[in-house]
């Protein structure tokens, strides 16, 4: 691994470091994975719903420019401008533009991942501009100065003492007080001036449909349409891939994302939007950033499938164990280890990695995307590359050549069993062992399997 | 029937027991088994690590030792993953890979699908937890993953419950993985620890005598975490318990 990318191990080692605080992690987002199983189950036709969305978002990737184009034209037919941002600083820019046109000055925002990608916030700080995250988890790690750690639940990271610890300095609840009812109360109140104030309204987009023109925002807090209501601007951002063909479709996708994401049955609020309000502008803004490119990757194509739901990320034994920070990405977790590299297989490269291969991500994928074999294709490409660290490559290349000769495998085999295997335990167990720190090495046979097989049979 | 006994390398060089077990398991079906000396490796470390070069002279290696066999039958649901999900990209144009492909079998598989057994004659009357190893469960699909909204089965569970006075433990989390993951073992160690102390403690709570599992790397790893924490939980290869063996120490 170069030492300015990503190092995924180093990170999620200081994370597991403070035991209690890993299995609380753990713990937290194992009691969403469970909840996700049980509305699962309740649907008995949740196999072939997974299946149907799989094939409604692969017609999308095969046609995507032609449902681009069609989405436009409706949704200008509604009154709504449509811009396009070939990547983040375009996407910024434009945002930007809308804003200064409007002389906005007080911007509250709900939740969008593809502005945390964009780094839009710092952007718009850096020219005077007021951004508040009005989801309230969003809010909460906004004040702390951090970014979210979860695509679904941004401070999932957090307990609830530290947020009240976090409210008192920052809105005067009371010292000590940890209640999450009372504190949530404080966060909206303080959150309804943000929206009375606010001059324009900045939202993501879940789900856009080609057929109408219509744009549609999940949330479970209203906070969208909050945002939106009082405020004459209404910017939406979203990736090129939230597209869907027909209304009807997302009949298939809101009962799939809710119970994937949360376990609900639905999002509180499934939010339509089909052009802006009476004397007031609405404008979408479609950005590839990237996505143009994976879409023309036979490999990693389908991990544009993503409708952002989070379950991979529940569900990855190493994610609940090491943090959504230790993945240094606006989407971490299994999707998140595939979607990075995209963009920079050098500086990413440790993510594929941070993977035990369990497969648990693409069984739980309500579009029923192979994440871990995309993952493990991501390993074989940054090996191409050159980006596989040095000791891979060789204890690798090393592994090879003992084991195309049956002769060497046979005689490394008898130096591992009757000298490494019998070493004193402090020779064995030395700084090196990366394996012995924590386990013992197995007590060597007397003989191995083929010896035993060979004396029984006279071969 | 000519069966091809597939030794994974590490099972023939520090767990033959494993393999003796299956050697007998399948020869009391009285199939003719035989263990071609020449073989190594399946190559799945340099194909995870995405090394394909270094795994590819390995995948061809394989097929031309285990071409002439009818079955070819392992003790490891992860190195048979290995050839029937993974060996396409590296050896897909070899002329042996598609009928290899399709006869390579899981031992527990083996028994259930090809040979038609859901039962084995013995005993082993001990509280046993059985750690399914997600190759074994989400790539060969020898059981429900717990994701997927399905009829609940599960191929390693069939036969272990065959057998007379064994009695299997409730875990908390039916199919979470126990870390091992080849070289992720070493590169996350840290995570892989956790990991490995999580699953060992879902066994304990369960009350299990006995921890068991399809795949010994899954359990070289679990084992070493035990030994090294003085855990009183003794660790055996599924073949080790469907063959009769006695509780090793």
């Amino acid at each position: 691994m170069s030492h300015s990318g990503v190092d995924h191990p180093r990170l999620a080692a200081e994370f597991v470091k403070n035991d209690s605080r890993a299995h609380w992690h753990d713990q937290a987002l194992w009691f969403v994975r469970a909840k996700r199983d049980k509305a699962a189950q309740s649907l008995p036709e949740w196999e072939t719903l997974r299946e149907r969305a799989s094939q409604i978002k692969r017609n999308v990737s095969a046609n995507l420019a032609d449902y681009l184009e069609e989405f436009e034209a409706n949704a200008t037919k509604m009154g709504a401008t449509v811009h396009w941002a070939r990547d983040a600083a375009e996407h910024n820019q434009i945002v930007l533009g809308l804003l200064e046109r409007h002389n906005a000055k007080r911007v509250v925002k709900s939740k969008s991942m593809l502005t945390e990608e964009c780094h839009l916030n710092p952007f718009l700080e850096r020219h005077g501009l007021n951004v508040v995250d009005t989801d309230l988890g969003e809010w909460i790690v906004q004040l702390r100065n951090e970014p979210p750690s979860h695509i679904v639940l941004p401070a999932i990271h957090i307990k609830k003492e530290e947020v009240g610890e976090l409210f008192h300095r920052k809105i005067g609840t009371d010292s000590g007080a940890s209640d999450p009812t009372y504190l949530a109360r404080a966060a909206r109140k303080r959150l309804r001036e943000e929206f009375l104030a606010a001059d324009a309204g900045i939202t993501g987009v879940n789900f856009a449909i080609a057929e109408t023109g219509g744009i549609v925002v999940c949330t479970n807090e209203g906070n969208a349409d909050l945002g939106t209501s009082l405020p004459k601007l209404h910017i939406a951002c979203m990736g090129i891939e939230k597209l869907i063909p027909r209304a009807d479709d997302l009949s298939v996708f809101l009962r799939l994302l809710a119970r994937s994401a949360t376990g609900q049955p639905i999002t509180t609020y499934s939010s339509h939007f089909h052009g802006p309000r009476e004397g007031c502008e609405m404008h979408i803004v479609l950005v590839d950033n990237g996505r143009s490119n994976i879409l023309g990757s036979d490999e990693f194509r389908r991990s544009l499938n993503c409708i952002r739901c989070g379950a991979c990320m529940n569900t990855c034994p190493v994610f609940r164990r090491s943090g959504g920070h230790s993945y240094k990405t606006a989407v971490p977790g299994p999707i998140g280890s595939i979607l990075a590299p995209s963009r920079d297989a050098q500086q990413y490269a440790s993510l594929p990695f941070a993977c035990s291969l369990c497969g648990s991500c693409s069984d739980v994928c309500p579009v029923k995307i192979d994440l871990h074999h995309q993952l493990l294709t991501w390993r074989r490409e940054i090996t191409v590359r050159g980006h596989l660290p040095w000791t891979k490559r060789v204890s690798m290349k090393m592994a090879r050549i003992v084991l195309v000769r049956p002769a060497i495998y046979r005689m490394a085999g008898f130096l591992l069993r009757k000298v490494v295997l019998r070493m004193p335990r402090a020779l064995l167990y030395n700084p090196w062992n990366a394996w012995g720190k924590s386990r013992d090495l197995p007590p060597p046979p007397k003989q191995t399997f083929r010896q035993i097989y060979q004396q029984r049979h006279g071969k | 029937m000519r069966v091809g006994l597939f030794i994974p390398c590490y099972v023939d060089q520090l767990y033959p027991r494993v393999g003796l077990a299956t050697l007998e398991l399948l020869t009391r079906q009285g199939l003719e088994v035989d263990f071609p000396v020449e073989q190594t490796c399946c190559g799945q470390p340099m194909s995870n690590t995405g090394c394909c070069d270094d795994a590819r002279p390995l995948a061809e290696r394989f097929l031309e030792i285990f071409s002439a066999y009818d079955y070819v039958v392992a003790p490891s649901g992860s190195c048979v993953s290995m050839v029937r999900n993974h060996y396409a990209e590296l050896v897909g144009d070899h002329p042996h890979y598609a009928a290899v492909r399709d006869k390579t079998f899981e031992l527990c598989e083996f028994f259930t699908d090809v040979l038609q057994i859901e039962r084995i004659e013995g005993a082993f009357p001990h509280r046993v937890g059985l750690h399914q190893s997600c190759h074994g469960l989400r790539e060969l699909r020898g059981g429900r993953a717990s994701e997927l909204m399905v009829d609940s089965f599960s191929k390693t569970r069939v036969l272990l419950e065959s057998l007379d006075g064994i009695e299997l433990v409730e875990l908390s989390r039916v199919d979470e993985c126990c870390g091992f993951g080849g070289t992720f073992a070493v590169a996350e160690a840290a995570v892989s620890t956790m990991m490995g102390r999580d699953r060992i403690h879902d066994h304990q709570q369960a009350g299990a005598e006995v921890l068991t599992a399809g795949d010994m790397s899954c359990l070289m790893h679990l084992s070493g975490l035990i030994r090294r924490e003085k855990i009183a939980l003794h660790v055996m290869h599924v073949a080790e318990i469907l063959a009769g063996y006695e509780v090793a120490s």
